[in-house]
């Protein structure tokens, strides 16, 4: 039994160490926001935040998520100023890689309340998106960031 | 409207938030909320299959396109909105059911998604059905009111007398307008009289999709359901000589393992250890006729192939002739790889086969090929195979295939285990997987005369069918499959002597419509080789194609709107150069100029694109500009990376690390400009891929001096 605090609740799941925190969190949990892309750490789209820190879930053995706070992209509140932002710019086209984009995204301005260009492409860089959705993803984080976009 | 079965309340609830409010309506569950309870014994107002009015004022559209990034689910609403008078803030949409009703307008009988097509083929049929529901609310008001019908004029979701001023919403009317009888003719509205076509409404699926809760393929789950991964030929046209699963067996979770047409599927409670359980696999493969299938030798293949005559696409004037007598000549190869479409949501389908039905959810751009590929494999008639359409994490083409190979897979696997099955392809099974663009070989001769005009031209392509073999291959005209000439037989350019001729590369790996489809190697060769033809007559490639446009207006306006948005005839950034473009494709012309600089190891820096686009009357001015920036990315990343490759009959690339992606940081800083047009509408959602890498490559002859005839850019040419 794994015990792993998602979102604030308490979970006990079946399961062994050494699965993917992503495989734990879509199909044993249903917490399905959070996106399979490549499952090698290259795409960013199951990024989610353990301790506030972007992590990429693909690459994390459920069992080094125990006694840490994760939060995946249903865990972060609507009118968080990403997901606001994200709405205002019309970020998304197909939606899929945006829950790991947001979740990057968030982790960035919670380190770095005002980022640069560059800082984006640093922190974003992780993340694709094959609909090709950046520029407005760049938009999108100066906005929340509090800058025009 | 079907009720979807074997989902769960709790499910429902979600799913019913993702597809909006009323669809309570159509699938009633109980419990969800007492407003939805309620709401549920009144009946809405059904003019048409398309459109649903709802006593509590919601508008809800049905939409027969898959959602796959374009923006079909808030631009076709427009189309329905703008004719019907609506409250906008009251519409939302549904995905469409199989039904013939529900048939592409331009393809014959089967329902589909493709070819930039979605707003071109509804936009009469979406706009009829809106406006053909106000006339019947417009009579039902009339009724009510005991008034003449022409007095009564609908305007944002109410029907209002013109000579009292009375009002009355569309919610109150629904009794009386569902009496109505529909009209047989309506008038539709004049592009001057838009309100809503042309605006930049916000799109209605983005809420959804910034929380997590858009329901894709990947993430149904039914009641009891399993999880399957597929292990395949690792050759094309391969097939299983034997295999021993007891290794898989062994992987916790794994329940059972069955033989498929396509190879050897693995079917655990979950994902993680269905995966474990394919790796595990032990498979003795007949690997077929491409086990010795190698790229270089490929190349050198096409290469002969294109030493003898193909079958004419285009004879004009006398090429041979004029390229004898031409003052100055270029000959020239251009050459293209196999790509892979690799949407971010990797291949899946959830099939529930029973003894008596069958029911599909699954991301797809080809419902009734899907629908009729599950009941020949079930046995099952048409109208027992329910397929439902999730949202798709990007097509590009990847979703629209002939055979619904990946809706048999799950379909032959829930048969098997007789449970709900999802199968799930991994990243490595997606890229390695096949219906790639075709690899392409184009040879060309052309000359100037002695005032620098272009007047001979010779285009000779080598490259599979994507139709041959398909249900597609009426595509197929006089021995020459349209989608691989498009773009090249029919330039525009005033050319008197041109000759275009085709072969069909030898079949083998699968091959498929890939975003722009032919315009994505015709573009880069007709918009490169202009380039190389102006370089030749020492004159300004803008001016120079401007010129050989004359027939064309709405080019020459185009080409006059990027260059002066981009400064064309200023000097660029210092160590920048610029590069031009122009395409048409899927009834829209593209125009993009591209500001590059290339660094002493060959990279090259995309800084700037301005795009420009006539793609006649707008619906969404943001979903245009969306997929251009869409695809002027999309492009880019398959002129600087894209390329699949074969050795020893194995493609090499597997995943993101080795088929790269451009990532933000390699983005460049995108403008976009709608000309202004009253012309007929246009497709958007593939029309911005082709002219980046011509304008890209062009913007690095204006460097370096270097034409890169290639994609991807072979970068080794240009380190200094």
């Amino acid at each position: 039994m794994i015990n792993l605090n998602i979102n604030n609740k308490e979970y006990e799941i079946d399961t062994v160490e050494d699965e993917p925190l992503l495989w734990v969190i879509r199909d044993r949990l249903g917490l399905t926001g959070t996106k399979f892309g490549c499952g090698i750490g290259e795409c960013g789209a199951c990024t989610v935040q353990i301790d506030g820190e972007a992590v990429q879930s693909c690459q994390m053995e459920v069992g080094d998520a125990v006694g840490k706070k994760i939060t995946t992209v249903e865990g972060l509140p609507e009118n968080h100023p990403v997901k606001v932002a994200w709405i205002e710019k019309e970020v998304p086209q197909c939606g899929y890689c945006h829950s790991g984009q947001i979740m990057s995204a968030a982790s960035l301005l919670a380190n770095n309340p005002e980022p640069t260009d560059s800082d984006i492409d640093n922190a974003m860089s992780i993340n694709i998106c094959r609909c090709g959705t950046y520029p407005r993803i760049r938009e999108a984080i100066h906005l929340a960031a509090g800058k025009k976009g | 409207m079907g009720k979807i079965i074997n989902i769960s309340r709790r499910e429902f609830c979600k799913s019913s938030a993702v597809l909006g409010g009323s669809l309570v309506l159509a699938f009633y569950a109980p419990g969800c909320s007492r407003k939805a309870e309620e709401l549920a014994t009144a009946k809405p107002f059904v003019p048409n299959a398309f459109i649903r009015i709802a006593p509590d004022e919601s508008v809800t559209v049905i939409v027969n396109k898959s959602e796959m990034g374009q923006g079909v689910y808030t631009s076709l609403p427009m189309l329905v909105g703008e004719e019907l008078e609506v409250d906008w803030a009251k519409v939302s949409f549904e995905p469409a059911p199989v039904d013939h009703v529900y048939d592409h307008t331009q393809w014959g009988p089967m329902q589909g998604t493709g070819g930039s097509t979605s707003i071109r083929s509804c936009w009469e049929q979406f706009r009829k059905a809106g406006a053909t529901a106000r006339v019947m609310l417009e009579r039902a008001a009339a009724k009510t009111w005991k008034v003449d019908p022409a007095d009564c004029m609908a305007e944002r979701g109410f029907v209002i007398n013109r000579k009292t001023g009375k009002k009355i919403s569309f919610g109150k009317l629904v009794d009386e307008a569902a009496k109505q009888t529909p009209p047989e003719k309506v008038e539709l509205k004049d592009s001057s009289e838009f309100d809503i076509l042309g605006t930049a409404k916000k799109r209605l699926d983005t809420p959804d999709k910034v929380n997590g809760r858009a329901l894709f393929g990947i993430d149904v789950n039914q009641e009891g359901m399993l999880t399957a991964v597929v292990a395949r030929p690792p050759v094309f046209g391969g097939k299983i000589k034997s295999f021993d699963d007891k290794k898989a067996k062994a992987v916790h979770g794994v329940k059972e393992v069955v033989r498929i047409d396509r190879g050897v599927a693995v079917v655990a409670d979950h994902f993680w250890p269905a995966k474990l359980g394919r790796d595990a696999l032990e498979i003795e493969w007949d690997e077929g006729p491409l086990a010795s299938l190698d790229s270089v030798a490929q190349g050198a293949e096409y290469a002969k192939i294109a030493e003898t005559p193909g079958t004419v696409a285009t004879d004009r004037g006398d090429v041979k002739k004029a390229l004898s007598g031409a003052a100055k000549k270029i000959d020239a190869v251009y050459e293209f790889p196999y790509l892979a479409h690799a949407p971010m949501e990797p291949l899946n389908c959830v099939a529930d086969v029973r003894a008596d039905s069958c029911e599909i959810w699954v991301g797809t751009q080809m419902q009734t090929l899907d629908r009729d590929a599950a009941a020949a494999a079930t046995g099952l008639p048409e109208d027992k195979v329910k397929l439902h359409t999730t949202y798709l994490g990007g097509g590009f083409g990847r979703r629209a295939v002939g055979d619904s190979h990946f809706v048999k897979e799950a379909v032959q696997v829930s048969m098997a285990v007789k449970k709900p099955v999802k199968v799930i392809w991994t990243r490595e099974d997606d890229i390695k997987g096949g219906y790639y663009r075709p690899r392409s070989y184009h040879k060309l001769s052309g000359g100037l005369d002695t005032d620098g005009k272009f007047v001979a031209l010779n285009h000779r392509m080598v490259n599979q069918s994507i139709v041959k073999g398909t249900p597609f291959e009426g595509l197929i005209k006089d021995g020459i499959d349209h989608t691989s000439v498009e773009g090249a037989f029919d330039t525009p350019y005033d050319i008197p002597n041109l000759f275009v001729d085709s072969h069909m590369a030898p079949a083998g790996v699968p091959v498929l419509w890939w975003r722009s489809v032919g315009h994505s190697a015709t573009a880069f060769v007709k918009e490169c080789f202009v380039d190389e033809m102006a370089a030749l007559a020492g004159k300004d490639p803008y001016l120079f194609r401007r010129e050989l446009l004359a027939k064309h207006p709405r080019q020459q306006a185009l080409l006059d709107l990027v260059t002066e948005k981009a400064g064309w005839n200023k000097p660029a950034t210092e160590g920048s150069h610029k590069g031009i473009a122009i395409h048409e494709s899927f009834g829209s012309i593209v125009a993009q100029i591209a500001e590059v600089s290339v660094d002493g190891t060959g990279r090259i820096k995309v800084h700037k694109v301005v795009c420009a686009i006539d793609c006649g009357k707008t619906v969404n001015p943001d979903t245009i500009k969306a997929q251009m920036e869409g695809g002027i990315i999309f492009g880019l990343t398959a002129a600087l990376y894209g390329k699949i490759t074969f050795n020893d009959g194995r493609v090499v690339q597997g995943n993101f690390d080795d088929y790269e992606m451009l990532r933000i940081d390699g983005t460049p800083e995108i403008e976009v400009h709608i000309m202004e047009s009253d012309e007929s509408v246009g497709g958007v959602g593939e029309p911005g891929v082709p002219p980046i890498a011509p304008a890209v490559a062009n913007a690095v002859f204006a460097a370096r001096g270097v034409r890169l005839r290639q994609l991807p850019f072979a970068t080794n040419l240009l380190r200094s």
